[in-house]
């Protein structure tokens, strides 16, 4: 029976945009949209995406400013919702659901499906209540589980050694690449199964980056992590698979290395050779 | 060939200079014109009060005769009407201004209802007397007791505090409410645990001017029919009162001359009081910003 699934999953794949030589069948897949569609008001921002995402990858999703990949991400937990003049077609499955289909908790799904935004943003609180503040929202009230908690998610940042000094303080009182790795404990507060990162570097300095790119890999032995990246250099080192996006469509997606050294579209080609973007 | 005349530039340059200073003594006598005004003002009410202001002058129940009028009817008058003011404005308007932000749709009529709550702040506040009256006063059959005063003050302040409330949650930035949104957090989780403690600082500013504007507020309560010589407090809300700016009101328009010094006396206790007020919200907004 499992073997069926896995036939019919590469026989999707071969027909879709990805071709994939690697062997992806023992992965699980947690994303997949089937001919997505998003306008913001008239303008048709995404346009018959297919995509699919699996367990424990790196995604990375690469392209020109305006390019709808922070859009495409930010569909995947709805959160583009908040903008009222939104307006979607076809479907996203997160674990084979549809996650715009009527029974689906928002709620339930943005637990699931955690987000670490461009600019770190953490509340105006102390750096314990920012980590506690998810699973508080979600009815965690025992100081012992929330100290637990605290602390896991705060080494799982690999930030712990750099705070557990002053859990206490406010978190504005950070630097930005420290204030950024709170975010991602924060997120992982949860125990989300997916995370979203929307450019989580763009505005730290280089040794910032090189930390949270390093967590990354940490990361991905536990959770799947769908990153939109301005920085090719950056997509060429995190990530296992790269979707490249241009004018609202995907133009290629793949393993990152054929994107970046074989790839078969010239636009692709153009993109990560900087010719453009 | 250069485009740039040296000799006209140092020509124009001590014009330039002395301009400056000019304008900034300007708008410093400026500055110092309105803060001289009102120095002049309390000077002169303390000087006439101050002869006045005694212990009896506090305790004492307004009277006809000039030697044993005192204040304390009005004071306590006053303090009853703002325990039902206060309390009722700020759920009203905080209500008002979180729907207004956070739950309303962006449309039209929404835009429509926030422009008319401006122009409220701006509607005199004898037009609120005159709604006190008719809705309060005869159609709810309050009478001038301390809730239909008290009503009619809340809805007067009500503007004033929605627009400041509503000022300081558009000022808390869209990334920590998407951060909230983005955990699974609910829409009422967000706001009550992230967007209310952030904008508390600045609703409670609004709170205090429009509650200093309502304790000194003294048309509507004309407007109302507030009695100025009782001698009783009120022991409910449905009682009727007397109130401090009203008091000074009737004390300033007394033939004796003597009741002159007795309203500056008022004037101070009344600018006391206020000054009170303001200092206890001052801290408390204080130690929100503080801790966050």
């Amino acid at each position: 029976m499992a073997e069926l699934k896995t036939k019919i999953k590469q026989n999707t794949q071969e027909q879709s945009v990805e071709k994939s030589p690697i062997i992806q069948e023992e992965k699980e897949v947690v994303f997949q949209s089937k001919n997505f569609n998003l306008w913001y008001g008239d303008n048709h921002a995404l346009q018959d995406i297919n995509l699919t995402f699996h367990e424990n990858d790196i995604n990375a999703i690469i392209g020109p400013s305006g390019c709808g990949k922070s859009t495409f991400v930010k569909s995947l937990n709805r959160m583009t919702e908040l903008v009222p003049i939104v307006r979607t077609e076809g479907d996203i499955d997160f674990r084979g659901d549809d996650i715009f289909k009527s029974g689906m908790s928002v709620e339930e799904l943005r637990t699931r499906v955690g987000m670490v935004f461009q600019k770190p943003n953490p509340f105006p609180k102390s750096i314990y209540d920012n980590v506690a503040y998810g699973p508080r929202v979600h009815g965690i009230k025992k100081k012992a589980v929330l100290d637990q908690i605290v602390e896991k998610s705060l080494r799982s940042a690999s930030i712990w050694d750099e705070v557990k000094d002053r859990l206490t303080d406010n978190a504005y009182g950070l630097s930005g690449g420290q204030q950024q790795r709170i975010c991602i404990a924060r997120a992982l507060a949860v125990e989300p199964e997916v995370i979203l990162m929307d450019e989580p570097t763009s505005a730290l300095d280089p040794i910032s980056t090189t930390k949270i790119e390093d967590l990354m890999q940490e990361l991905k032995k536990d959770y799947s992590i769908i990153i939109v990246t301005h920085n090719m250099q950056q997509a060429a080192r995190v990530s296992d698979r790269t979707s490249f996006f241009y004018q609202g469509y995907v133009v290629e997606s793949d393993d990152t290395n054929v994107i970046f050294e074989n790839p078969s579209d010239k636009r692709t080609e153009d993109y990560v050779s900087g010719r453009f973007g | 060939m250069t485009l740039v005349d040296k000799d006209i530039i140092a020509k124009k340059r001590t014009g330039r200079q002395s301009r400056n200073q000019i304008f900034k003594w300007l708008f410093f006598l400026c500055t110092m014109f309105g803060l001289a005004v009102l120095i002049l003002l309390i000077a002169d009410t303390l000087m006439d009060g101050w002869s006045r202001l005694n212990l009896d002058f506090l305790t004492n129940f307004n009277s006809s005769r000039a030697e044993s009028a005192g204040f304390f009817g009005a004071i306590v008058g006053s303090l009853w009407l703002m325990l039902v003011t206060t309390p009722v404005a700020i759920v009203l308007s905080v209500g008002t201004a979180l729907y207004l932000e956070e739950y309303a749709p962006k449309n039209k009529f929404t835009e429509f209802i926030k422009i008319n709550i401006s122009n409220l702040a701006g509607v005199p506040s004898v037009v609120f007397g005159l709604l006190g009256l008719a809705m309060f006063v005869r159609a709810l059959a309050l009478g001038n007791s301390v809730l239909a005063a008290g009503l009619t003050l809340a809805l007067m302040i009500l503007p004033v505090i929605v627009v400041a409330s509503q000022e300081a949650i558009r000022a808390v930035p869209a990334s920590v409410r998407e951060a909230s949104i983005g955990m699974g957090a609910t829409k009422w989780q967000t706001v009550s645990r992230i967007i209310l403690p952030a904008a508390i600082p600045g609703i409670i500013t609004g709170i205090i001017l429009a509650i200093s504007r309502a304790i000194g507020e003294t048309a509507p309560l004309v407007v109302i029919g507030v009695p100025t010589t009782l001698l009783v407090t009120p022991s409910s809300v449905f009682d009727s009162f007397q109130a401090m700016p009203m008091q000074i009101y009737s004390w300033v328009k007394m033939p004796n001359e003597e009741f002159q010094y007795i309203a500056a006396a008022g004037i101070i206790v009344l600018l006391v009081i206020l000054l009170l007020m303001n200092s206890v919200a001052i801290f408390i907004r204080n130690k929100f910003t503080n801790r966050y």
